[in-house]
């Protein structure tokens, strides 16, 4: 394309069909205690 | 939906649903004011007539083809798909605890959301017992999940340490039994380190939190001793210790709070970088309004404009080869979280509970002291399902701002306990939180996209 430059996979949908397995870490524990930001954890699945 | 705007030179273009990130030229850009589903064969006249003031007919027919390629890739205005996974764990395991194993504190920060760490209901530290009874209760309350987040808060936890190393000692011992494996973190304002204490936080925490607030006058003003002197140098020399001795696969932040009297915050982010620290949180302040260090609307515009500013320098650093994470700009636009994840913030109530020094349950460390929110007690083994499965509903679909925000799989709905408190009810997003959460993922992307094209990895 000569317009339009996509810099990633955009795979939230297809996260989702395999995804909800809880492996994760909850948001609020690790350096943010006040501020949620879901964006900046890892995805922990075991067999992504 | 699309949110589109202009960030470090760059002309971005996110698509909420697909989480697909798009670089275009500015005639894009001004294409998509009115190029939207469903697409025509060829650009409306209309369209064309608009913009060929500015932009040459056929680059505009050109333009408004590639944006319609991208929406047949359903990577542009793709639709919402993920409500009817908001159902999932409602009956979710609890996973993740915060063990307030002292409410006593040795410094009185000006801004404690924890009443100088007494949460208002008196200084106390956590017996050995209630400790052991919070172990027992994530490990029978845990279902499937294997890793399992405990940690230790306050106050400030080291007043409380022998009860922190035989509450480990207790985890480790009773984790085999269920073939689980506890991560203990810990929150600490490093009055009271110790080699010891490094030497064991080390070794057992999967990551520690060390208070900070960035250059030394800023923290000393805000965090001063309860004898009122600043706490600033006795701190660092034992945050540098701990975090030179640290394994490098271990995690740990300095982590500060921004008020009304630092909104050049950058300053403190870059002066803890040059004291020796590459992992860093600076977070605001949220408080009421009536105090003279909160955070206000009007301060948005200054705030934003600090962020883009530490955005741009942290790119500058990078280029230079010294790196450091900022948290709140640390995002992965591939491998993050899945959409499931990102229909609910933190868990608090559902996923995550908070345990108090005498055994009371609250849904998160924010919410200890509210008395209706008290869901039951250690002690007497009593639990609020109900409450829990109220806290399970609180995904973007049931809040009403979040469901039509561009930023709702980046922030997931807020933290409900700021929204119980300044907004009335843990479903009405916390205002000025969103403004600073979405300046923050706007950076974000930016840095990202940056990266990516320098990376030469764009397609």
């Amino acid at each position: 394309m000569k317009h339009i430059m996509t810099i990633n996979k955009a795979n939230l949908k297809e996260s989702a069909a395999k995804g909800g397995c809880g492996n994760c870490q909850a948001s609020c524990q690790s350096a943010c205690k006040t501020s949620c930001t879901v964006a900046n954890q890892k995805c922990e699945r075991d067999d992504k | 939906m699309i949110h589109k705007y202009y960030l470090g030179g760059l002309y971005i273009v996110l698509d909420v649903n697909s989480g697909g990130v798009h670089i275009v030229d500015e005639l894009t850009y001004d294409l998509l004011d009115d190029a939207a589903p469903p697409f025509a064969e060829k650009c409306p006249q209309e369209i064309v007539d608009k913009l060929s003031a500015k932009y040459p007919e056929q680059e505009i027919r050109e333009c408004y083809d590639e944006i319609a390629a991208l929406y047949e890739e359903k990577i542009l205005f793709s639709p919402d798909d993920y409500e009817k996974y908001a159902k999932f764990t409602v009956a979710s395991p609890i996973k993740a605890m915060c063990l307030h194993i002292s409410h006593d504190c040795n410094l009185r920060c000006k801004y404690c959301f924890a009443s100088t760490g007494d949460f208002g209901t008196g200084r106390k530290l956590m017996p050995l017992e209630i400790g052991k009874k919070a172990i027992d209760f994530l490990l029978e309350n845990s279902g499937n999940r294997k890793n399992l987040e405990l940690d230790f808060f306050g106050g400030e936890p080291l007043m409380n340490f022998d009860v922190v190393k035989e509450v480990v000692a207790y985890g480790r011992e009773r984790e085999k039994e269920y073939g689980k494996n506890f991560r203990f973190t810990i929150t600490t304002n490093g009055m009271l380190l110790t080699d010891d204490k490094i030497d064991f936080i080390n070794k057992e925490m999967s990551n520690v939190v060390l208070s900070i607030d960035g250059r030394k006058d800023v923290h000393d003003n805000m965090r001063p001793t309860a004898g009122n002197k600043g706490s600033y140098d006795v701190i660092l020399p034992k945050y540098k210790k701990l975090v030179d001795a640290r394994d490098k696969d271990k995690d740990w932040y300095v982590r500060g709070t921004f008020t009304k009297y630092n909104l050049d915050f950058a300053e403190d982010v870059f002066d803890l970088y040059e004291k020796g620290f590459d992992q860093i949180s600076v977070e605001p302040v949220v408080c009421e309004d009536k105090y003279p260090y909160a955070l206000t609307e009007a301060d948005v515009p200054a705030i934003a404009e600090e962020y883009e500013r530490l955005a741009q320098r942290l790119l500058e650093n990078d280029r230079n080869g010294k790196h450091f994470n900022f948290f709140h700009f640390m995002i992965d636009l591939d491998q993050g979280p899945c959409a499931i994840k990102r229909l609910r913030g933190c868990g608090c109530g559902n996923e995550y509970v908070a345990i108090t020094p005498d055994g009371d349950i609250y849904p998160c460390h924010q919410f200890v002291g509210i008395e209706e929110y008290k869901m039951g007690s250690l002690v007497d083994g009593s639990f609020n399902t109900e409450m829990k499965e109220q806290f399970a509903k609180t995904h973007i679909y049931n809040k009403p701002s979040c469901r039509d925000c561009w930023a709702k799989f980046y922030c997931s709905g807020g933290c409900n306990a700021n929204n119980y408190m300044y907004m009335g009810d843990v479903l009405k997003a916390h205002t000025l939180s969103c403004e600073l959460e979405k300046k923050r993922v706007e950076c974000a992307i930016m840095l990202q996209a940056i990266k990516s094209m320098e990376r030469g990895q764009a397609e």
